[in-house]
């Protein structure tokens, strides 16, 4: 038998698989096609402290493998998912998830973890600095290393659980963001969010999406995020998860090769309902076969030697 | 919702570019007419949301027929309108609410635009099987663009067809017929101005068929939101169909 346990910042989860924040919604969509308790863990839907209807549609363009959203952070807001959504969610799914926090200023990051703590179901907070839909929002937080590291210490003085921040690809060195955030005292990173892009409609010769542009996600971006990963690796001590693309077993090894000590998978939960438990179905198999008797011992084994 | 792998047993060519394609498998998770399902094409990253236009369970054990007709508009359709019988398609079926065919009343009337008129033959059938005779207001284009009449023409119904340029049944919109016409309740699929001409001159309560790009078409991104009166909804999940008094116009 295979062991397929990883641990980040001392919770030890069943297996590295965790559907990816806004792919998943509150995940009872997905417990009409498999049991949840299979996974690793959920990061849950974007929150922010007031509830936000997001940006007008179309939100949704596709791409060469992938796609572009400007959803725009639709989410009933921190207090509605703190009493409602989560105890929904607690009847179909008996493992901790991880609550995935945006906001648009430091006081809408303090209020929405302050309003999601002290819930024994929550294993650590993902601290959103990165999505690029919101004018003037997250994006700027994200991109700048003195505003990362602001966000992250305010939201450490604040968390009853450890605090992950989610980085953003659209810089020219992730690795500062990723520093900033560790000295701040992040508990650790996850990486990578959507990278800025567009589409246009040559019928109507102007922006598919409503937002003009969007994030996209999806296989496209696995390589980007994977070399991402790699390089925040090198520079880091804490702990990484790695996102972006990821559809298979193959791709969760890869990823941890890369140095994620866990994964999430985005958009395949989206064009493929049972991703996550086909990918869990399959990681024994693909360890077997490439002689890995443990899935935490490869973590950033691409490095060593190299 | 369930994801299938149903057989494509005919693909048709009812106009120049509109398609009816018959698939075989389990349909066991449609509920209602004006479903819709979602296809893998192979090759496209994203599904593509088709109406369900009929469906016949001819098993006990869930499978039976699923009939679709659409248009090839784009890359996606268009190598879906290249698939060949004995294919096997991925398909997320029995996505969205559906019509409510609880309010049709005794005289429901429904009021179908091009590609919005599929979803209404099954919801003709349905109610002709629960005893309502429904009136159908079809409206095309043009001739050569018709399809689905004589489908239609078979269930007896009182039936109107109006084309934008006369070339057939009678010229105008749909909504010529409808001021001239009593009805209990309606049902429309359309495009978005025909609903607009519609909501002018609807003198009994409806409800309408609606359309987003799609991420997942089960609930899942977020991606199909539309703003209603009872809040935030999407159109994959809350959707397709809404009722007249909800939808802010
Ligand atoms: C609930 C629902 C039911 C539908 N029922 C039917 C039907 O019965 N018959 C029919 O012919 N068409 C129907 N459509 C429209 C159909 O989904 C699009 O024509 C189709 O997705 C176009 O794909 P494409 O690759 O050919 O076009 P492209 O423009 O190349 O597609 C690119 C992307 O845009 C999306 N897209 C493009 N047009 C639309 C559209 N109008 N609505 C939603 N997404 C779109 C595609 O899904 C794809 O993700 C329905 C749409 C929805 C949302
Ligand atoms: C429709 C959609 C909504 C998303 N919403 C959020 C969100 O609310 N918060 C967040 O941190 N990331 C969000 N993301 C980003 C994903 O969590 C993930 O970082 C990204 O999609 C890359 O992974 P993937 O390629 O596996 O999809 C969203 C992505 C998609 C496609
Ligand atoms: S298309 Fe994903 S929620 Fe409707």
């Amino acid at each position: 038998m295979v062991n397929t346990q990883v641990t980040l910042s001392g919770w030890t989860l069943d297996n590295p698989v965790i559907p990816a924040s806004g792919t998943f919604g509150f995940g009872y969509e997905f417990s009409e096609v498999y049991d949840l308790n299979l996974l690793g863990s959920i990061s849950l839907k974007g929150t922010t402290l007031a509830p936000r209807f997001g940006n007008p549609t179309p939100r949704i363009a596709e791409t060469p493998a992938g796609l572009l959203n400007s959803v725009g952070l639709q989410n009933p807001g921190a207090e509605a998912v703190a009493n409602e959504e989560m105890s929904r969610l607690s009847r179909v799914f008996h493992k901790k998830v991880i609550l995935n926090v945006s906001g648009f200023s430091k006081e809408d990051y303090v209020g929405a973890v302050q309003a999601l703590c002290r819930k024994d179901m929550v294993g650590l907070f993902e601290i959103n600095i990165s999505c690029p839909n919101v004018h003037g929002g997250g994006m700027a937080f994200g991109t700048d290393p003195d505003s990362a590291y602001e966000i992250t210490r305010a939201v450490k003085a604040v968390a009853d659980k450890p605090v992950y921040v989610k980085l953003s690809p659209n810089v020219t060195d992730i690795t500062q963001i990723a520093l900033a955030c560790e000295e701040a005292g992040a508990d650790g990173l996850s990486l990578i969010n959507t990278l800025m892009g567009m589409r246009i409609s040559l019928k109507d010769r102007k922006p598919i999406l409503k937002n003009r542009t969007g994030g996209l996600s999806g296989p496209a971006i696995f390589p980007v995020a994977l070399r991402m990963v790699y390089d925040v690796y090198e520079k880091v001590r804490i702990p990484l998860i790695g996102i972006g693309g990821v559809s298979s077993a193959d791709d969760v090894l890869e990823m941890m090769l890369a140095g994620a000590t866990a994964v999430q998978v985005g958009s395949a939960n989206l064009v493929r309902p049972d991703a996550c438990k086909a990918i869990i179905e399959e990681l024994p198999h693909r360890m077997e076969a490439y002689h890995i008797e443990s899935l935490s011992d490869i973590i950033g084994g691409a490095h060593h030697g190299t | 919702m369930k994801q299938v792998h149903l057989t494509l047993t005919e693909q048709t060519p009812l106009t120049q570019d509109v398609f009816r394609l018959v698939l075989q498998g389990d349909i066991s998770s449609l509920t209602r007419p004006g479903q819709f399902v979602n296809l893998a094409i192979p090759g496209f990253y994203l599904r593509r949301p088709i109406s369900v236009c009929d469906y016949e369970l001819t098993n006990p054990d869930g499978t039976g027929t699923l009939t679709l007709i659409y248009r090839a508009v784009g890359n996606g359709t268009r190598a879906l309108s290249r698939m060949k019988p004995g294919q096997i398609l991925d398909v997320l079926c029995g996505l969205g609410n559906g019509f409510d065919l609880s309010r049709a009343g005794a005289e429901p009337l429904l009021v179908g635009g091009g590609l919005g008129i599929p979803p209404l033959y099954k919801l003709a059938r349905e109610l002709k099987a629960s005893g309502i005779v429904p009136q159908v207001v079809l409206g095309f284009n043009t001739k050569n663009e018709i399809f689905l009449y004589d489908e239609f023409r078979a269930l007896d119904c009182p039936l109107f067809l109006m084309t934008a340029d006369g070339s057939a049944g009678n010229k105008g919109f749909v909504t010529d017929v409808m001021v001239k016409l009593s009805y209990t309740y309606f049902y429309s699929c359309g495009p978005a101005p025909m609903y607009r001409a519609i909501e002018k001159i609807a003198t009994a309560p409806g409800e309408y068929s609606f359309e987003e790009r799609m991420g997942c078409g089960f609930g899942a991104c977020m991606g199909c939101t539309i703003q209603t009166a009872n809040g935030p909804a999407r159109v994959c999940r809350e959707g397709p169909v809404f009722r007249r008094e909800v939808i802010q116009w």
